[in-house]
């Protein structure tokens, strides 16, 4: 029971932090090489506290809050550029994020940190905490996806010049999708750190921003319930089979690719060609 | 509504592209309730004329005024809210959207002024009855459900229009909106602009199709070398000789000469 108490929980975490890659880059999209480096925002802010002597639960939205204001900074940054300069700027962010923090003895530097004090939940409670958080992000993806901002963000994805002719702020809506997004992977840092106990600069590097962003687009990107499916699925992979572990950028750098090449609407777009396929065939 | 100042003024805009003069010196005005074609030839500086009202181009010097109130400096989207409506020459739909959904997104203006206002808003019933009505203001509503990515042209060109006239527009800026279709869609197009027109809306319409300019203006602004070379009645101004040698000239002293030869 132990292990799958654990390994549920960190589907949770990856389910989690795949939605909140989806809010920037799968409705508003915004790509984004550097999202790992707000999960460790979130990882290390969360485990500081807590060794200060915060309660776990008091850091989740002061995790939330700090990864989001940095995200909005970093959002600053797609108001300039875009497409492929966007995804090139935000992998500087994410491995600046990893060059400060090995350089920083407050924070471990290249040991990491390790051994915060426990949340005072059960590990079934923790789980359960991390799944609920997990069906409400998903549940306020769907309502974000359907609300006006949802339409927007889906306007500014596909054509932003549109968009301000109808006399859209674009600036304003992808400030508000990196400051959705950013800071709930800061929930799932706090999260991760806390269910690990262990965090280190690597932990965080271009290696999980290249996952997160694999999950995203495997499970179609802007589909909730794709990405959850795709998340879930790829962050147990490694577990079952150790090549995966150790060829980690290979096997998700190639999803990516193929995916991007062969069904760019993910496996959300392949499900419903054959549904279509399949009503076809039987009428 | 103040009555003492015009709807828009252009006031002594120039646009300079580096070395190249795209609009020089230009000013006119643009009164409540008129339809007023903006002409000339390939090149004149049309299109950066409407850029310069629309604040994708800024001027290096001179300014737009919208009821006395200045609008340079500001970004597209404030200038469509103060009621701006700009139809491109490039349609340009959002195709993962259905038509009425792309002219509903218009109509929403109020739901998305803010990110805020946006995420608390979810309903989409009123914004869908006003795009269905402007919809059937252009003539296309029978194609409301359909993606925009199947349309011909001609339709995709109201879409545009429909979805300039659902943000409720002061002056509504139309760029070429006849280029590429033929002459019977071109003629209908044209009756509706002018519909649209009767019913309040003031348009400016750049337009190279002069057949259908003189046939549904009452009042030219004829642009050439980014100056403007003419203003006034269209009869009048068509047979303005200034006017007909930038149409049938070209740039060689013989093309001129050849071009008055034949007028």
């Amino acid at each position: 029971m132990e292990y799958e108490i654990s390994l549920l929980t960190s589907m949770g975490i990856s389910v989690l932090f795949a939605l909140s890659l989806n809010m920037i880059t799968g409705f508003c999209g915004q790509i984004s090489l550097g999202h790992a480096a707000f999960l460790g925002i979130g990882a290390y802010v969360s485990a500081l506290l807590c060794q200060s002597g915060l309660p776990f639960l008091v850091t989740l939205p002061l995790s939330m809050l700090l990864a989001g204001a940095i995200g909005v900074v970093v959002g600053f940054a797609s108001l300039r550029v875009r497409a492929d300069f966007l995804a090139i700027t935000t992998m500087g962010v994410g491995f600046l994020f990893v060059g400060i923090v090995r350089k920083q003895n407050w924070l471990g530097g290249e040991m990491g940190l390790s051994g915060f004090p426990e949340s005072g939940l059960s590990r079934p409670g923790f789980m359960t905490l991390v799944l609920c958080l997990c069906v409400a992000v998903a549940l306020l993806s769907m309502y974000v996806r359907a609300s006006w901002m949802g339409r927007v963000f889906n306007g500014i994805a596909e054509d932003e010049d549109t968009m301000r002719v109808l006399g859209i702020d674009v600036p304003r809506y992808k400030l508000a999708a990196f400051a959705l997004g950013t800071a709930l992977a800061g929930l799932a840092g706090a999260l991760y750190s806390q269910h690990l106990q262990f965090i280190g600069p690597d932990s965080f590097g271009f290696v999980e921003s290249i996952t997160v962003l694999s999950m995203v687009v495997v499970g179609g990107i802007g589909s909730v319930v794709g990405v959850t499916v795709a998340a879930a699925l790829l962050s147990i992979l490694p577990e079952w089979f150790q090549f995966i572990g150790d060829y980690k950028l290979l096997v998700y750098g190639g999803l990516l690719f193929l995916m991007m090449r062969f069904s760019p609407g993910g496996m959300a777009a392949l499900v419903r060609r054959m549904r279509v396929a399949m009503k076809k065939e039987s009428s | 509504m103040s009555t003492s100042s015009p709807l828009l003024r252009i006031s002594n805009v120039t646009v300079r592209f580096g070395g190249l003069v795209a609009i020089d010196d230009v000013s006119f005005d643009v009164n409540a309730g008129e339809l007023l074609g903006l002409i000339g030839p390939n090149g004149a500086g049309k299109t950066t004329m409407l850029r310069s009202i629309t604040g994708v181009v800024r001027p290096t010097s001179g300014s737009v005024l919208l009821e006395g109130a200045s609008l340079d400096g500001m970004s597209i989207d404030r200038r469509v809210r103060l009621g701006l409506a700009l139809s491109q020459q490039l349609v340009k739909p959002l195709r993962g959207i259905s038509v009425i959904d792309n002219v509903a997104l218009a109509a929403g203006a109020a739901k998305t002024l803010s990110p805020i206002r946006a995420l608390l808003h979810r309903s989409q019933a009123e914004e869908l009855v006003r795009a269905q009505a402007m919809l059937e203001r252009v003539g296309i509503s029978r194609h409301a459900n359909e993606s925009p990515a199947i349309q011909p042209l001609g339709v995709l060109k109201r879409l545009e229009m429909a979805r300039a006239l659902a943000q409720n527009p002061r002056l509504l800026l139309l760029d070429e909106p006849l280029a590429g279709l033929n002459t019977k869609e071109a003629h209908a197009l044209a009756d509706t602009i002018a519909d649209i027109n009767a019913q309040g809306v003031t348009i400016v319409l750049i337009e190279h199709n002069l057949g259908e300019v003189m046939r549904i203006c009452k009042r030219l602004v004829v642009l050439d070398n980014g100056r403007r070379i003419a203003e006034g009645d269209p009869r009048a101004v068509m047979n303005d000789p200034a006017v007909r040698s930038a149409y049938l000239g070209g740039d060689t002293m013989a093309d001129a000469g050849q071009g008055v030869s034949h007028a």
